[in-house]
Order: structure tokens, then sequence, then C-alpha cells
């Protein structure tokens, strides 16, 4: 995945320490789309990832921070959207991003189906925490 | 202290209209106060409304399937009714797949389709 640093720069933040903080982020996450004009079902896909990844970060990297920030590459523009925590993070990533593999009570969907629904995703994952990165493109 | 989902009677259906994105928590207590109602109400027929959702995450896509269970066991059909063409797109696209989830277009096909099942059942 390409360096989104510079973006990372004019990127909104929300700290994410409680499920309504998970609200919020879903909803700066849906503003920028908008404001990308991207279509409606790439918002809703982009959101429903953030969803994901917002509670993933909060319940098992016991909070983090989103950031999210309007990016453009060859005249298309997108959403990037990174997820930063520092819990413990996950020992087997390929085992984690498999379809229905959880750790808790959940269903197993939330890594493998946000992936699906973006068209970039970066994880990077050790005893430091856990770093998502993801981008939704336009048209 | 969170919001909590207002869940209607309305002769034999309990209706539950969502108005707001839910957080976690929320959702939960929907999950329990609609079981709850069923009970208390002998409610035959359940109409969870989500057109004012705008997204379905597995979370949300989770208590709809688990309260179409219960429902059921409790003796209640429930139908989500409203879903965006968007969100079910989504939905796929994520993986859930929501069996065992009736579904309708809107509240007035909804309604119709608890009759027809009632009226199957009598
Ligand atoms: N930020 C994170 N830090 C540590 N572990 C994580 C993190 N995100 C995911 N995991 C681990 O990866 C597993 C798979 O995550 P995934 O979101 O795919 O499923 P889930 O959260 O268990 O269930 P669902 O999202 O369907 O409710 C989790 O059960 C958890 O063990
Ligand atoms: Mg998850």
């Amino acid at each position: 995945m390409k360096d989104y640093g510079t973006a990372v720069a004019t990127a909104e933040t929300v700290e994410v320490t409680t499920s309504s903080d998970v609200v919020n982020a879903r909803q700066v996450v849906r503003t920028l789309a908008q404001r990308g004009g991207l279509p409606l079902v790439h918002q809703t896909k982009l959101v429903t990832a953030a969803s994901e990844l917002g509670r993933n970060m909060l319940i098992y990297g016991g909070g983090g921070v989103v950031r999210a920030a309007l990016v453009a590459d060859s005249g298309r523009s997108g959403v990037y959207v990174e997820f930063r925590d520092q819990g413990p993070g996950i020992p087997d990533i390929e085992t984690a991003m498999q379809d229905g593999w959880t750790s808790g009570s959940g269903l197993g969907l939330g890594l493998s189906g946000a992936k699906r629904l973006v068209d970039e995703f970066d994880i990077a994952t050790g005893e430091g925490g856990t770093t998502v990165r993801i981008v939704k493109w336009g048209r | 202290m969170t919001d909590r989902v207002p869940v209607l009677k309305i002769g034999e259906i309990l209706l539950v209209s969502i108005q707001f994105d839910l957080e976690d928590q929320t959702v939960l207590d929907l999950q329990e106060d609609l079981s709850n109602r069923i009970v208390a109400t002998g409610a035959k027929g359940v109409v969870i409304d989500i057109s004012a959702l705008e997204i379905v995450d597995s979370f949300v896509g989770r208590m709809l399937a688990t309260n179409a269970s219960i429902s059921r066991i409790l003796g209640a059909e429930t139908i989500v009714v409203g879903m965006r063409p968007a969100v079910a797109m989504t939905l796929v696209e994520l993986g859930l797949s929501l069996n065992g989830v009736r579904t309708a277009m809107n509240l007035e096909r909804g309604l119709k389709l608890l009759r027809r099942l009632a009226a199957g059942r009598a």
C-alpha cells in the first residue's frame, strides 16, 4: 500500500475509548466520503468497514485512534482511514484474516469482510499494537 | 446511560423503528427488550424497520439474526423491513447472509407478510 503519511497530517482524528466513539468515527468517515463524492454504495461499504475495524480496535486493542482524510491519486479521489491501537496485537494474522475466525464471540467477519469492502487494505500488527489502514476510491 | 429504541405494541404486533445510528450497547438492549416484550405481550409478530439505517455491520446483523431465532422460539415471527439497497449489497460482501431473517421491502409489505404467516399457522 502507498504511503499516505502526508494525508494523515491533515486528517480528522477520533479517539476511540467507548462504543459511542465508534459511532462518531463512523460519522466522520461518512462525512468525508460524502465530501469526496464517493457513490452511495462505496460510502456504505467504507463506513461498514470502518465500523468493523473501529469495534475491533475497541474490543481487542483496548481502544485507539482513528484518522481519516481525503486522498487523491491520478485524478480520482478517495478516503483513507487509519486505525491505530496499542493493544496486544494479533498473534496469527493469517488465521485472523480468515472468514469465521474469532477469538471471542463474534462472527469472525470483521477483518476479512472489511478487506473485501475496501480497495486497499493493510494491516501491521505486533506486540506494540495493531494498525489497519484502508482506502476506498470513488468512481 | 444510552438511549433505548422504543418497542411499540400495535394489536398482536410489536413494531420497532430504528431511527438513529446505534451504538453496540443500544443494540444489545434492544435485543433484550424485544424478547421481554414478546413474552409479556404474547405478540405473534415483530416488525423491525431499518429504513433509516445507513449501515448494518456484523454486530447489528447478528442482532437481527439472533432476534429472529429467539422470537421464533417464543412464538413470534420477525420481519425486517426497509433495508436500503446499498446496505444489502454491503452485507453480502461483508459475508453476512442473514439466514433465517425474513425481510420485506417496506412496512406495508412486512405487515402483509405477517398476516399471511399468521393465517398459515392458524
Ligand atoms: N485490533 C486488534 N487487536 C488485537 N486483536 C485483534 C484486533 N482486531 C482483530 N483481532 C483479532 O482477530 C480476530 C478476528 O477479528 P474479526 O473482526 O475478523 O472477528 P471478530 O471481531 O472476532 O468477530 P466479528 O467482527 O465478526 O464480530 C478477533 O477475534 C481478535 O482475536
Ligand atoms: Mg470484529
